[in-house]
């Protein structure tokens, strides 16, 4: 090293977030005092982000594997393959503290780094999602991060050229100093054009591609400036800053690049930046990396090694070349205008060196870097379980239609048009279910397969029982999948939780993974990719746990599908599925009650499963092309989407006399879908379910301009979209704080 | 029929178009690459697609129209040839000077995509002959610098001369301030150069030609420049 680095002091280790144990057992590992690089290398590979220190140990419990599935969680993407020699990629990452820095570049960086990690498979990125979390709308900072994220998402994914085609947005006071920005892409590829990050071969050349290195993002950086450098006080961002353009470029270079039979290995430069992912390569070939500093592409001049090493510039790509191939590729970045540069080859040592102006910065065991991270089972508490509420213990402090009116003008459960409209959501014409349904229905090149793809998770459930929650979160993609006609195939779970060395925060983590797991497994429904992001607290207060799960699905015939909107006057809803009047922890109690309490709907996944596939059975058959899943606010809210959908108002039947109306009308049982049709083919679907043991009730007839609760006063559908539709922008403009 | 498309560094649009202009004509487009400097021989129509060209930094389409390309695609249009810029096209059209105006932020500030009925203007030409007069269509639009304005003596030009293509207006065909979704001047969505072979518009027909992906109000322009074109 030269003059200037500094010593190691247990202050420096410190601030590189290594724990004395942590440190002292690296010191073990490598026999010396590490180099500066060296520190900054270590703390990159054995932060949570990239050693799931935390999460490891109990990730290894959920169902990774099926029939279907090409590739699970390990890669840039999990790959299914859905027949025809066609494959999907596809995974979530979040990006929640740099957007609630900077929350259009947070966001944008966010989306473009998920876009990458798709196309490193060699897949071509044909949905974006998202799922958002923010924080009280009467929360000051409420407006500008919602309007900052937004903005950033579509920012980047318009310019990119992928349709955003679904997601959730909410809010909860618990995410004021947290919020959740979840980005997913999904991507097609061809099953036999698959590429992955494993180097092979020795000697082989190790590309750098793509944008140039910067300052930007360099982890622990607050500390490195005067003790690296006595003259520089330059101001480094830990916040990157994303360009869509350079991504688009990286997309069509790499894609060009992949039809040459060139790429023996890809990886996307990521989190930890060229140390992640040069290190990763090499682990998992078996082989050591050597790389040469001097030769990457920067922006700046005089950067140091370990400012190169940790560097997160965006728009970034290593690939691990055939050598005969160099010419032919270089020509290609070359007329895409990028960087193309060697700045390393593939070694039999298994060490991980690295060299600036000639000299060894690092030399470390590069298999020892991953896998002998530091691996912790936290200790965890199971959360104490909240009581059922009996439905007939909660009154209705308003009738049934007000309520109904005032629900669907919440800030959870209100239109998020202003949202998706700022999202390109038609480019590639093959969005058959734009933003709105309960899955998003996206057409395989000319058909006739399509994929339903979603996100969910509902956090309350899971704070009241993490284990329940986990389940619903599987169960509710599952079931929006399918009801949209789709067969559910596998999933990517983006774990959000709190500080994991609280033990009440690791119990919530242990408990929605069992409920996750459980779930998968009961609905054949495996993880393939997904992420973990602790730690989201401030001042000692942690978010709602949230693990979002993005689902994809598959439909064989895309024109075989269903949707939310009634069609005709004369049809008749009916709920497929068991109803009790389940009020615990449900939206109404939280925002018609004031209660936000109880335990949350049980989730039975055979039940689940049986429900799902007779409803599945009728869409695919073309028997029922009305279905939507009910969720949050029950069958009246559910309804009332459909008539807003559709412009027809629906007259419920007589109520059941066992259950409190507003328990049957508002409850949040699980694995129910209120379906459409006319007369008889409802006459007949009643029939199958009776055969079938799957429970079905009539609900109303569609008709009129109004939703009609018997004995209350009709609510025109008009009113309902009325407060539905401008709940967001009339907020997003500033005239109100809160419904 | 001979159509090229041009693609620009961060066009996104092209496959879009293409797959429009093959399901009209039956026949691909060429893709063109904006480094060349010749069109292929007996190109009847160029299109510029839709995108973020160069990331739409500096100012949308100004950098794309100085592309090597674009001296070809003047000297087409100035035999006469079909151009037809979509989106950012139009911008690039614009910043070619092919068309008069300006492209700028979208008065509500926002990027938007939604669904959006235009009237057709006139059905004169090579783009919308197989329009009616007067008739309404619901394509989409995804922009966010789609506020078209000029100076008040192009403006009276342009409206003088009946050079406007496509205006914003609601289902029935009305043109009012409610309907106009992002500012333009005259709710102008699209407009012609003199002689009529040149069409940029904000709008995407290229995204509704299909029933199952929204509808097919967008095959009409597809399909008079195919017939055009054949004849």
């Amino acid at each position: 090293m030269t003059a200037t680095a500094p010593r190691i002091t247990p202050e420096l280790v410190a601030e590189h977030g290594l724990k004395p144990d942590e440190y002292a057992r690296f010191l073990e590992l490598i026999g010396r005092e590490p180099t500066i690089t060296e520190l900054g290398i270590v703390s990159a590979m054995w932060n949570e982000h990239c050693s799931y220190k935390s999460s490891r140990l109990h990730l290894k419990g959920l169902p990774t594997s099926a029939p279907w599935v090409i590739q699970g969680p390990g890669e840039n993407a999990g790959v299914i393959d859905i027949g025809d020699g066609d494959a999907i990629a596809f995974k979530m990452e979040s990006h929640n503290h740099p957007s609630y820095i900077e929350p259009y570049q947070g966001a944008t960086t966010g989306v473009g780094g998920i876009l990458r990690d798709v196309f490193t498979m060699g897949a071509r990125p044909i949905a974006a999602l998202n799922a958002l979390r923010f924080g009280s709308p009467d929360h000051p900072k409420t407006r500008h991060l919602v309007s900052g994220v937004v903005a950033g998402i579509g920012g980047y994914g318009n310019s990119f050229g992928v349709p955003t085609v679904g997601g959730s947005v909410g809010f909860h006071t618990r995410y004021d100093g947290n919020i959740l920005v979840n980005a997913m892409a999904v991507g097609l590829a061809k099953t036999d054009g698959i590429f992955y990050a494993a180097a092979a071969g020795v000697g082989n050349p190790i590309v750098y591609l793509g944008s140039k290195t910067g300052r930007d993002g360099i982890h622990g950086a607050t500390m490195a400036s005067a003790e690296f450098d006595a003259n520089s006080d330059e101001k480094r961002p830990t916040v990157q800053v994303g360009d869509p353009f350079a991504e688009k470029l990286l997309l069509e270079a790499c894609l060009e690049l992949m039809q040459t039979d060139s790429v023996i290995a890809i990886q996307d430069m990521g989190a930890a930046g060229l140390t992640c992912s040069a290190v990763e390569m090499g682990a998992k070939g078996n082989l050591g990396v050597e790389l040469i500093l001097d030769n990457v592409p920067c922006r700046e001049e005089g950067m140091s090694a370990y400012e190169m090493m940790l560097s997160e510039s965006q728009e970034r790509m290593l690939m691990v070349l055939k050598p005969e191939k160099r010419e032919e590729a270089e020509a290609i970045f070359r007329k895409w205008g990028l960087d193309f540069a060697v700045v390393g080859y593939t070694t039999d040592t298994l060490r991980f060196v690295v060299k600036h102006h000639g000299e060894t910065v690092a030399d470390l065991p590069i298999k020892e870097l991953g896998d002998e991270a530091p691996l912790y089972d936290r200790p965890h508490i199971s959360n104490a379980f909240q009581p059922t509420i009996d439905p007939a213990s909660v009154a209705a402090p308003v009738d049934n239609a007000t309520a109904l009116a005032r629900l669907l003008a919440t800030p959870d459960m209100c239109s998020k048009r202003w949202v998706w409209e700022q999202y390109d959501h038609l480019i590639l014409g093959n969005t058959v279910q734009k933003p709105g349904g309960d899955a998003a229905i996206v057409r395989i090149e000319d058909g006739p397969k399509g994929v339903a793809l979603t996100t969910d998770v509902t956090p309350r459930y899971c704070e009241a029982d993490p284990v329940q929650g986990g389940r619903q979160a599987v169960a509710e993609a599952w079931r929006n999948i399918t009801a949209v006609g789709g067969l559910p195939l596998a999933i990517t779970d983006n774990l959000n939780f709190g500080n994991p060395e609280k033990p009440d925060v690791m119990g919530q983590f242990v408990g929605c993974l069992k409920g996750i797991g459980e779930a998968c497994l009961a609905l054949d429904f495996p993880v393939v990719s997904g992420n973990v992001s602790l730690y989201n607290e401030t001042q000692g207060r942690s978010i709602l746990p949230t693990p979002t799960i993005g689902g994809v699905g598959l439909l064989d015939d895309v024109t075989l599908h269903a949707t939310v909107a009634l069609r005709q006057a004369g049809d008749v809803l009916a709920v497929i599925g068991d109803t009790t009047g389940w009020i615990g922890q449900s939206v109404y109690l939280r925002d018609i009650c004031g209660r936000e309490e109880g335990a949350p709907p049980p989730v039975d996944l055979a039940v689940e499963r049986r429900n799902g596939d007779f409803v599945r059975g009728l869409i695919r058959s073309g028997k029922v092309t009305t279905v939507h899943d009910c969720s949050d606010g029950g069958l009246a809210v559910a309804v009332a989407e459909m008539a807003m959908a559709g412009d027809i108002g629906v007259s419920f039947d007589t109520l059941p006399a066992d259950i409190p109306a507003h328990a049957f009308l508002f409850g949040e049982d699980q694995a129910r879908y209120v379906i459409a049709a006319d007369a008889a083919t409802i006459d007949a679907v009643a029939a199958e379910a009776k055969a079938a043991g799957v429970p079905f009730r009539k609900l109303g007839v569609a008709g009129g301009d109004a939703v009609n609760i018997p004995g209350e006063t009709p609510a025109k559908v008009a009113d309902l979209r009325n407060g539905h539709d401008n709940w967001l922008p009339n907020y997003m403009a500033g005239e109100i704080d809160h419904p | 029929m001979k159509a090229a498309v041009v693609t620009f560094p961060g066009s996104n649009r092209e496959r879009d178009i293409a797959r429009a202009l093959k399901h009209a004509s039956g026949v691909a487009p060429a893709m063109v690459w904006h480094a060349e400097t010749d069109l292929p021989a007996g190109t009847d129509l160029v299109v510029l697609p839709g995108g973020f060209s160069y990331g739409d930094y500096l100012r949308c389409g100004a950098i794309a129209a100085r592309s090597n390309i674009m001296a070809a695609v003047q000297a087409h249009a100035a035999r006469g040839g079909l151009v037809l810029g979509v989106c950012n096209g139009f911008q690039i059209l614009c910043e070619a000077q092919l068309l008069p105006g300006v492209l700028m932020r979208n008065d509500r500030l926002r990027f938007m995509c939604k669904r959006q009925n235009l009237r057709v203007e006139r059905t004169d030409t090579a783009f919308t002959h197989r329009y009616a007069q007067g008739q309404v269509i619901d394509v989409c639009i995804a922009h966010g610098e789609g506020n078209w304005t000029a100076d008040a003596d192009a403006v009276a030009r342009i409206e003088d001369k009946g050079l406007v293509a496509f205006r914003y207006c609601d289902a029935n065909g009305v043109v009012s301030p409610e309907t106009n979704c992002n500012g333009s001047v005259n709710s102008i969505a699209g407009i012609y150069s003199e002689k009529r072979n040149v069409l940029g518009m904000m709008p995407h027909p290229e995204n509704l030609i299909d029933a199952l992906v929204g509808g097919t109000d967008g095959r009409g322009l597809f399909e008079s420049l195919a017939s055009r074109m054949a004849a």
